[in-house]
């Protein structure tokens, strides 16, 4: 059906890291500070049951719960389960038990790690609190728990009230370009610009699509294009930001190549940010050979050519 | 007066380990729209409304779904919606656009490409983000504490849990879309090595990379266009506390709640479970009261395919096959939602109306 299909996609690893900072409210704040602290909170709701970690309200009737009370930092395991290849992020790096733990005081169990050996993990057994050496306010300030018996001495608390919470989020990808966009990479790693043409509308995509956004087809003819064309609009960078190559100001701009039916963005550079304007014809500038990859990034800028600007009518369909 | 709605069409990919597709599900979708479409005899342009349902963090990048309208062909522009989730609720969402008038057909369709990422760390990131989620608590994890709750409970062992991944995997002998399928023996089961104790590899649904859609119609266009629609005789979600402390995990009260409000399972003779795991199966027949005459899961259910934020779907979908094909006159389909059955949807379709 296509002649794309032939080749294998491109992929590449893909890791996103942000840390979410939360502000806490006045139920997790007491939580997160008793914890620097060493000590554990909940909270008694409307039928009495006292609830660990305290939520802010009752999760029968919605009530605002504020009655906290001190529990732990002993419990009793209500369940567990075995995770012999521990994941990054998790409370511990060699195989430890996953529990639900009711501690002291408290009616509801709360979700923890327990280091323990395999052979001593059951129902039942009586566990507590192993605090971490270096508190910040939060439920990793438990370290993990540990069965009752061997427990060990704790480190001192380092007392300060906590409202804020940040929590280091990072995830692995394998990211996967479609065929398309693949032979479109493929393409330009030996500088070519490829796109493709919509079997239905005869437009042309660059870079090309798993589908024509009008009429949800894949893309199928392959069509060579020049690295010249048409600014259909553009903006004008004054601010600077975390990451930026340039400095500001310099022109961002759409392009329209000659032949193709969607621009795409790119820096127009060699001349003043104040002389660019709609319809101005520019072409390519590429980096070294030696340095292109799989990138649009080959093409460093297009520059102005010194043709006569392309009349409004052009491009009038692509803005 | 509001509108009947019917399912008059349903496809879904093969359930597969790994796609080449991209994350945003384009080159699973544009088949798929066209085989649901043609069995309900629907021209792309009629279609009324467009719904779906995905996650970014499963896709690893933010708007993911807008890619996904190319496979819509979304010009002249289209009446569409996306919601962050099983696509069974984005079939909730247009089930109420019909029900009201604002449209007489809808496409809802579900995608997801597991592969992608690290699936059981992914799930974490549904739990409490204050308390439970620095820990990074994986989806298998925590069903496995589900699990050992009705182990100690006798409420059902681990032969039972077998029994329902060997009767699986049998049933998706005949669905040539299913990724896990074959006879296989509950002794050689019971005998393999824990992936979390109590939890065994039969017990968790496999990583699935895939997609499903269903069409809607609502009264007399549905009539029109097919033979034998699947009328929705009731559709209704409940949603648990986040907390999962203060939850029974050993049930599911918002199954059963979805259930009474959905119309009540007396007459129903296939039901089509959302149970990533095979204790949560053995969980929701209590929850909802299904007897040993209701056929579970013909199609193999999840255990055999589970293509994230579509599995729900395809529930729906598979349920409503039976009464297509003339099986069955009442069927159940259930989805779930959220770490260890926190949000459930019940939906029940006829045949005669
Ligand atoms: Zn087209």
């Amino acid at each position: 059906m296509t002649q794309v299909s032939d080749t294998e996609p491109l992929g590449a690893p893909l890791r996103i890291a942000f840390d979410y900072t939360r502000s806490l409210g006045p139920s997790l704040s007491r939580f997160a500070t008793a914890l620097r602290e060493h000590r554990v909170l909940g909270v008694r709701g409307s039928d009495g049951r006292v609830h660990t970690p305290p939520p802010e309200y009752d999760p029968v009737t919605a009530a605002l719960l504020t009655d906290f009370v001190d529990v732990g930092p002993g419990g009793e395991v209500v369940t567990w389960s075995w995770q012999p290849k521990p994941l990054d992020g998790q409370p511990l790096t060699r195989p430890f038990a996953w529990a639900l733990i009711r501690l002291d005081g408290a009616d509801t169990p709360m979700l923890h790690a327990v280091d323990a050996p395999r052979e001593a993990m059951r129902t039942g057994m009586r566990v507590r609190v192993r605090w971490s050496p270096e508190p910040t306010g939060g439920i990793r300030d438990i370290a993990c728990f540990e069965p009752e018996e061997s427990a060990g001495a704790s480190p001192t608390p380092d007392p300060a009230e906590v409202t804020m919470i940040t929590t280091p989020i990072e995830l692995a990808y394998w990211h996967t370009a479609s065929p398309e966009e693949s032979r479109f990479l493929r393409g330009i790693t030996e500088g070519r610009l490829l796109g493709q043409r919509c079997p239905v509308c005869g437009k042309v995509y660059i870079p090309p699509r798993g589908a024509c956004p009008v009429d949800g087809v894949p893309t199928t003819d392959e069509v060579a294009l020049p690295d010249r064309g048409t600014v259909t609009t553009f903006c004008v960078v004054n601010v600077p930001y975390l990451g930026q190559r340039l400095t500001p100001p310099y022109v961002a701009a759409y392009v329209l190549l000659d032949g193709a039916d969607i621009a795409f963005q790119h820096l127009i550079l060699e001349c003043p940010a104040d002389e660019v304007r709609m319809g101005m014809r520019v072409e390519a500038v590429w980096r070294p050979r030696e340095e292109w990859g799989p990138t649009l990034e080959n093409i460093d800028h297009f520059r102005p050519t010194g043709e006569p600007d392309a009349p409004y009518d052009v491009y009038a369909q692509h803005l | 007066m509001v509108n009947d709605v019917a399912v008059i069409g349903f496809a879904q990919s093969p359930s597969v380990p790994v796609t080449d597709g991209t994350t945003n599900g384009v080159e699973m979708l544009v088949p798929v729209f066209e085989r649901a479409l043609a069995q309900a005899g629907l021209p792309k342009s009629d279609v009324g409304f467009w719904c779906s349902g995905s996650s970014d963090y499963l896709a690893g990048r933010a708007f993911s779904f807008v890619a996904a309208v190319d496979a819509i062909g979304a010009f002249p522009p289209i009446h569409e919606s996306h919601i962050e989730g099983d696509a069974a609720w984005a079939l909730y969402e247009a089930w109420l656009k019909l029900r009201t008038g604002e449209a007489d057909t809808a496409l809802v369709y579900g995608f997801g490409k597991s592969s992608a990422g690290e699936l059981r760390r992914v799930l974490a990131l549904q739990t409490d983000p204050y308390t439970v989620a620095p820990l990074w608590p994986d989806a298998v994890s925590l069903a496995a504490l589900q699990a050992r709750l009705g182990l100690d409970a006798g409420l059902w062992s681990e032969r039972d849990m077998a029994e329902v991944a060997a009767r699986s995997r049998a049933d998706a002998t005949t669905n040539p879309l299913a990724q896990l399928s074959g006879k296989v023996d509950v002794e050689e089961l019971l005998g393999t090595e824990y992936v979390a104790d109590p939890l065994r590899v039969h017990d968790c649904a496999p990583v699935t990379d895939g997609a499903a859609a269903v069409v809607l119609a609502a009264g007399d266009r549905a009539r029109e266009l097919v033979g034998r629609p699947a009328w929705i005789s009731g559709i209704a979600h409940r949603v648990e506390s986040g907390s999962l402390g203060v939850r029974d995990l050993t049930t599911s009260v918002s199954t059963t709640a979805s259930a009474e409000a959905a119309g009540g399972v007396d007459g129903v003779e296939v039901a089509e479970l959302h149970a990533p795991f095979t204790h949560q199966e053995l969980l929701l027949r209590q929850a909802l009261g299904l007897g040993s005459s209701v056929r579970i899961n013909p199609s193999g259910g999840v255990l055999t395919g589970n293509p994230m934020f579509a599995a729900g779907l395809v529930r729906i979908g598979e349920a409503a096959g039976r009464v297509f094909d003339g099986s069955a006159g009442r069927v159940l389909a259930h989805a779930t939602s959220g770490p260890l059955l926190q949000h459930n949807l019940v939906c029940v379709l006829e045949g005669a109306r």
